[in-house]
């Protein structure tokens, strides 16, 4: 596996459809232009992120007629967008698309909606319910949509189906402003970017795969995105990173010999004991311990 | 736990102002400048964010007003290069109070006249601000800051009415270390905060404690979800946390729109929702 990669990280505008379908086609020629092969877009890139009522009237079935302009350029890269999908029995689910040789290849439905604070996924959308790995033409990933990525299991179970790399899709809110959340060299840095990026380089090292994630930029009533996509690699080094309150793009290599160095070194996939997971989680539920 | 890294919020809340504003239709701002410390903070994010010939400052001093504070929104303006347009509202108060019956001789209640008259002056202003954003072609930007808006200090569709905050999440403290770090004029942060709506009024000695100590227990409270024992634990009089929760609690409409009856299908602020940015 080897692959050039764009990230972008765009501010979409609020429930435009239409404008930001062209922003998603100018990024993808831009990043065609550029050399890329597979280009990455944060969480509901195609809505923006706090619908409420508006997800119903956004929400679009994969194979609709919108996506034709990025169908037909998937045939020159790969693109994975966020948007709010409609399924066949009416459920929306917050869904990134992975296009691929001019059709929807993979579509991976939010599991973890986040229901707290500011936030209110769970009310507008249903949760998906399977972490699928699946292979495109440039490599094997796995799509996790930001709180996705909080939770043990997605990553791990991306870990044990032998991903090369995982997406990680966002629209993650700037916030923690105050001092102690500043970088020990004494650079500004708002805590939400500190946690996260603690978060992609342990799940980078610990699952040994490329960790890709795009946030957005912009604000929405208020509330701001807060940049900083980034890329780690299989030994949880960063390989590129963007600013903080402004739309950018970020270009690096996915070499897949360095996944391979990483797990020589360090053969956790081989050594990890997955009957001992089934087994004890049969025992912990025969004992009611969890549920 | 209060100290902000300043550059940062700067940074956030100037972008927040060009991109509010901006998705709006506007490139253009005003808002009132009272010679206090907060419109001071708000002028300067503003000339930082829209350029400072497109932010338009106002001065709105009643004939009682300490003359300090024209002085003082005057030293604002020419820091950060804005201009400044007095508009006296005298003639409107004292129209209005005239046929009322509401000057100060007429007081039987001298405290619900203070109150009557404070209120009259920040919907006055409200007023002004609101029509001159007509001619100017701006937004009005509102400079409520965390703490009183939480304690509720503030003239509900007075200083209250806007269209953009940036201060709304920013305590008292956080304003005073915001204004050193935008160079507002000195004489501005060492005075004593002041609505000005009488004479020798100052917000602290009106609130009956400091906004360090507001401040101090507003955070732990609202940020920190402490509880009410957890504080005391912290060294809190309990007397005075149970007072500012009080206010807390009691002001609660004022940072709300009014109560819709839900009798239909689908009711404004019920289960129409969609944000303020839809379709701009």
């Amino acid at each position: 596996m080897h692959t050039t990669l764009r990230v972008a990280q765009i501010n979409p505008a609020l429930g435009d459809l239409a404008s930001n379908l062209d922003l998603h086609v100018a990024e993808v020629d831009q990043a065609l232009a550029d050399g890329a092969e597979l280009i990455l877009f944060p969480e509901l890139s195609l809505t923006g992120y706090f619908l409420k009522d508006q997800t119903a009237e956004l929400a679009l079935p994969p194979d609709a007629p919108l996506f034709a302009p990025l169908l037909e350029r998937s045939k020159s890269i790969s693109i994975a967008l966020g948007f709010a999908e409609r399924a066949r029995d009416g459920r929306l689910y917050n869904a990134v698309a992975f296009l691929e040789d001019g059709r929807v290849l993979h579509v991976h439905r939010k599991v973890h909606l986040v229901s707290y604070g500011m936030f209110d996924e769970g009310r507008d959308f249903g949760a998906g319910a399977n972490f699928a790995a699946f292979d495109s033409r440039r490599g094997r990933f796995g799509i996790l949509t930001c709180e996705d990525f909080w939770h043990l299991p997605g990553p791990y179970l991306y870990f044990l189906q032998g991903v090369d790399g995982m997406l990680v899709p966002s629209a993650s809110p700037a916030r923690g402003v105050t001092e102690r959340d500043r970088d020990e060299d004494g650079a500004a840095r708002l805590r939400s970017a500190t946690v996260w990026s603690r978060l992609l380089e342990a799940r980078a090292l610990l699952t040994q795969t490329f960790v890709v994630y795009a946030n957005r930029v912009g604000w929405e009533d208020g509330i701001g995105f807060g940049g900083q996509s980034c890329v780690f690699d299989p030994f949880g080094r960063e390989l590129g990173r963007l600013p903080a309150l402004e739309s950018a793009r970020l270009t690096t290599r996915l070499e897949g010999s360095l996944a391979r160095r990483a797990r020589v070194q360090t053969p956790l996939r081989r050594d990890e004991k997955v009957w001992l997971l089934r087994e004890e989680l049969a025992r912990l539920e025969r004992e009611g311990a969890i549920s | 736990m209060l100290d902000v890294q300043v550059e940062l919020v700067q940074q956030l809340l100037v972008d927040f102002l060009r991109e509010e504003v901006g998705r709006a239709g506007f490139s253009r701002v005003l808002l009132g400048l009272s010679g206090g410390i907060d419109s001071a903070v708000v002028a300067a994010l503003c000339a930082e964010a829209f350029g400072p010939r497109n932010v338009l400052a106002i001065s709105m001093p009643y004939r009682t007003s300490n003359p300090d504070s024209a002085a003082h929104a005057r030293l604002v303006a020419e820091a950060y290069e804005i201009p400044l347009a007095t508009i006296d509202i005298t003639g409107m108060a004292d129209g209005y109070f005239a046929g009322v019956g509401l000057d100060q001789s007429a007081a039987e209640n001298g405290a619900q006249v203070a109150l009557r008259r404070g209120n009259v002056f920040a919907r006055c202003r409200m007023i002004a601000l609101y029509d001159q954003s007509v001619s100017w072609g701006g937004l009005v930007i509102g400079t409520s800051n965390k703490t009183e808006m939480l304690l509720g200090y503030s003239t509900q569709w007075g200083d209250g009415a806007h269209a953009v905050n940036p201060l709304g999440d920013l305590y008292k403290h956080q304003v005073y270390q915001l204004s050193r770090h935008l160079a507002v004029p000195e004489a501005l942060i060492r005075k004593a905060p002041s609505a000005d709506l009488f004479e020798g009024q100052t917000d602290e000695a009106e609130l009956g404690f400091s906004y360090e100590v507001a401040d101090a227990i507003l955070v732990r409270m609202v940020d920190e979800r402490y509880s009410e024992d957890e504080l005391v634990d912290d060294g809190f009089e309990r007397e005075l946390v149970r007072r500012i929760a009080r206010r807390v609690v009691r002001n609660q409409f004022k940072r709300l729109p009014p109560v819709i009856a839900k009798i239909g299908q689908r009711s404004i602020n019920h289960d129409f929702r969609y944000l303020r940015d839809w379709g701009i």
